[in-house]
């Protein structure tokens, strides 16, 4: 449910991005660590972006699997269930590498043909 | 027309991040502590604290009552003689299932803060949503029950892995109940390892000292600690 929050983010730091320009697509990095359904994500959009430069605009997403690193001794492991406790030394001073993820990546917008390069 | 490719690499909560920031300051500059208090409907938050509020030695708690609707929780704990402020999400933000930091940004100017040591914030009970967003606390916790089963933190990594100490409550049920704590306790510790755990029964007031004096000691900390 928090999906419509969510996209109500992801569509205002896109029109921020776009500085009034039209957006057609948005790319986002979701990591498996947040608790986020990409297709719920996507219903949300289409009608948060309305009255937007979003309009319309596509959403694609990158799914960012779930890394952590153990601090004291350094393994770097993959998770898939949620589990995280060092399988080397047991420890429990472990950091998430990746997979926190929930960030706009990139937007592709429509420009004009003439303008003046940047 | 043509397209070009815009590289942003933001994180999109980003502008909730900034307002929790916000909060946070306002929060730290009047000296009150702040937990983001968080759990399942009907885990016992708001017993848990009745069970505590009036009776902080030297610390004066105040409590924002995060609901969708009504004010039952907040009447309950008004009558303590305690500030309580409603923060409903239906109204205008259609039914939120969790508090964000707008939300609490909003409720900043009607609440006490010089006239309290400590600010509860009891988010809409929910174990997905309020994970995801910071509200501008020093800290937080969450109850879970027996009742809900051995297998939530598996199933709710990420509000596990939010907090500082989890609240087992109910265990007053125990006798009855088929429910391994012991279970339940590995399960937290896969999630989020040597996270602090208290077992309490907010009926018959088991484990509710404990409670009350990790209250105490965040009230006593320093400055402004890491949230998570």
């Amino acid at each position: 449910m928090h999906e419509l929050s969510l996209s109500s983010a992801v569509v205002n730091t896109a029109v921020k991005h776009a500085e009034g320009r039209r957006v057609e697509l948005v790319s986002l990095r979701i990591g498996r660590l947040r608790q986020v359904v990409p297709e719920t994500l996507e219903f949300y959009f289409g009608f948060v972006a309305r009255d937007t430069v979003c309009d319309g605009a596509r959403l694609e997403y990158e799914i960012i699997d779930a890394r952590l690193h153990c601090n004291p001794c350094a393994t770097e492991w993959g998770i898939e269930i949620p589990a995280f406790r060092c399988p080397t030394c047991g420890g429990s001073d472990v950091e998430v590498a990746s997979g926190n993820e929930f960030e706009v990546e990139s937007i592709e917008i429509e420009e004009a043909e003439c303008i003046a390069p940047r | 027309m043509h397209r070009t490719k815009v590289k942003v690499v933001e994180e999109a909560l980003d502008a909730n991040n900034t307002i929790a920031a916000a909060n946070r300051s306002d929060f730290d500059r009047a000296g009150v502590k702040v937990i983001n208090f968080m759990s399942a409907p009907g885990a016992g938050k708001t017993t848990l604290l009745e069970r505590v509020v009036a009776d902080l030695p030297g610390v004066r708690v105040g409590v924002l009552e995060g609901d969708v609707q009504g004010s039952m929780d907040a009447d309950r704990l008004a009558s303590l003689h305690i500030p309580v402020i409603q923060l409903n999400t239906d109204p205008s933000f259609g039914g939120e299932c969790h508090l964000d930091a707008n939300m609490v940004r909003s409720a900043v100017p009607s609440l006490p803060l010089d006239e309290i040591d400590l600010l509860v914030i009891e988010n809409v009970g929910n174990l997905v949503c309020p994970a995801e967003f910071k509200v501008g606390e020093d800290t937080r916790v969450m109850v879970t029950s027996v009742t809900e089963g051995e297998e939530k933190p598996l199933k709710y990594p990420l509000m596990f892995r939010a907090c500082e100490l989890v609240l087992i409550n109910k265990i007053d049920l125990l006798p009855h109940i088929d429910f391994d704590v012991e279970r339940l306790l590995y399960n937290i510790d896969q999630v989020h390892p040597d996270v602090e755990t208290i077992l309490v029964s907010a009926r018959t007031g088991e484990g509710i000292d404990t409670w009350r004096e990790w209250l105490l000691r965040l009230a006593a900390r320093e400055g402004a600690i890491a949230a998570g």
